[in-house]
């Protein structure tokens, strides 16, 4: 694989949004978001519909570029380097931070081409490297042993949940730093949630997650801290415990109990 | 907005505070029978425990029930989890006030009555923390349930009281030696009656604030 130089999480801080604004044209859907996300920990975003979780998950690795008439204002670092800089590498940002989305997406190839896709983008030509990679990174997202004698089988073919955590291999093949789930586990039955869940307390071994989640329950169940976010504005992040049993914002209580959203 | 959930909080709400008016009128009946000796009151009370009874389960299973569907977080599991805790002691003031009234049907043979100052004093100590304290959880008001913890002290000093009376009345007169263990029951009953109220305000404590308090002095 191209060395591709990796973030330095020397302080423990893995991401830090300064003074964030985010703009959809006129709409602004982040406000002056600041939160830290500590290295190899998991951190769950909730919130109602809307309210900006999902948009500042996609503009950490800068995914919101694509988005038409999408401007971002103040600063976002990985590893104390501001992504938003003019000279970031796009490339290595993506490498180091990969996505998964809420609905599985995997390429209409192979099981096998699926996860080798991003080594091969990045140079890697040799079969055993490859084969490697692609044993390693389908264990890694615990599902090698259902996969093994299907390597050569279309991805399409694979039930939902199989297919969400191929596109967790996917990820896990480019060996990231970070990793951004965007309710990933929203479509799935609760065996397979169960499953990514156990998967997501398995990887922070390694890897840092983010994960935007509307089930509470899995909030609690699986990070470590959690950020609340209303109307755009990042309103409360704390330990998770704390966050769900006393929370320091009112809004905070009041949504989580139900009481309005 | 999570009506149909928040309707039954409501409900829970509501059910606690008729339980809270079954203990408090078995307290008060038994005081009264106590003092009117009337053993046609006392099996109305003894009577009406199963009642209290079914109130302390239909409770569980409604807070069973939220905890299960709703999965409830904040304020709202403390809320849940401390109903599910007090009802237990709720459900034991109302035994104490059977155990009173089984006394009354059962005990001494006197008929004059056990109009005793003491008792009454704590009896009137006991109800007021008993409302108290199931008012203060409904109402989530922390200030009031501290005041009742605090007046636990009173009711234990009359405990205290009313032992040393009853000493010297037995050393007086040993024919009141049979009335005078019925009596000291019946304060032990009272005391035990406050102590359950306090564990209650200690609950709504908890609910309010999120921090177990030990309130014991």
């Amino acid at each position: 694989m191209k060395e591709i130089q990796k973030f330095n999480f020397s302080d423990g801080v893995a991401v830090e949004a300064k003074n964030v604004d985010l703009y959809y044209g006129k709409f602004q859907a982040l406000k002056k978001v600041n939160m830290r996300i500590q290295e190899k920990r998991i951190t769950a975003m909730i919130g109602p519909s809307g309210c900006g979780k999902s948009t500042l998950l996609k503009s950490l690795n800068r995914m919101n570029d694509l988005v038409e008439g999408c401007k971002v204002e103040g600063e976002i670092f990985i590893g104390g380097e501001n992504v938003y800089e003019k000279t970031a590498d796009l490339s290595r940002l993506r490498k180091n931070v990969g996505m998964v989305f809420q609905r599985p997406n995997p390429f209409a190839m192979s099981v096998y081409d699926n996860v080798a896709y991003g080594p091969r983008t990045f140079g890697i030509r040799k079969k055993t490297e490859l084969d490697e990679i692609v044993e390693r990174s389908l264990r890694g997202a615990a599902i090698w042993n259902e996969l093994k004698d299907r390597l050569n089988k279309s991805a399409l073919g694979l039930s939902g949940g199989q297919q969400q955590r191929l596109c967790i291999a996917r990820s896990l093949a480019v060996e990231p730093q970070i990793l951004l789930m965007d309710e990933p586990t929203s479509a799935l039955d609760p065996i397979s949630t169960g499953k990514i869940e156990e998967l997501c307390m398995q990887l922070k071994k390694d890897v840092t997650i983010v994960i935007v989640t509307h089930n509470m329950q899995q909030a609690l169940r699986i990070s470590d801290q959690t950020a609340f976010f209303l109307l755009g504005e990042m309103v409360e992040i704390g330990d998770t415990q704390t966050v769900f049993s006393m929370p320091k914002e009112k809004r905070t209580e009041e949504y989580i109990t139900g009481r309005f959203g | 907005m999570r009506t149909a959930y928040r309707g039954k909080l409501k409900t829970l709400n509501e059910e606690l505070i008729c339980m809270g008016e079954e203990i408090t009128q078995a307290i008060r009946n038994t005081l009264k029978a106590l003092k009117t000796h009337d053993p046609i009151l006392a099996q109305e009370i003894v009577n009406k425990d199963q009642a209290i009874d079914d109130s302390e389960k239909r409770i569980e299973t409604l807070c069973l029930h939220l905890l299960l569907t709703e999965q409830p977080v904040a304020s709202d599991l403390r809320i849940i989890s401390s109903a599910l805790k007090l009802i237990t002691d709720m459900e034991r003031i109302g035994d104490f006030a059977a155990d009173v009234a089984e006394i009354i049907l059962h005990g001494g043979r006197s008929k004059t009555g056990y109009c005793i100052s003491f008792i009454s004093e704590m009896g009137e100590a006991v109800v007021e923390m008993v409302e108290g304290a199931v008012r203060s959880f409904v109402e989530e008001d922390a200030i009031l349930a501290r005041r009742v913890c605090d007046a636990d002290d009173r009711v234990d000093d009359l405990f205290s009281g009313a032992r040393e009376v009853l000493v010297g009345k037995i050393r007086e007169d040993e024919e009141f030696a049979e009335r005078a263990l019925d009596l000291m029951m019946v304060s032990k009953y009272l005391e035990r009656i406050g102590d359950h109220a306090t564990n209650v305000a200690e609950w709504t404590i908890y609910a309010v604030t999120g921090v177990h308090e030990n309130t014991e002095k």
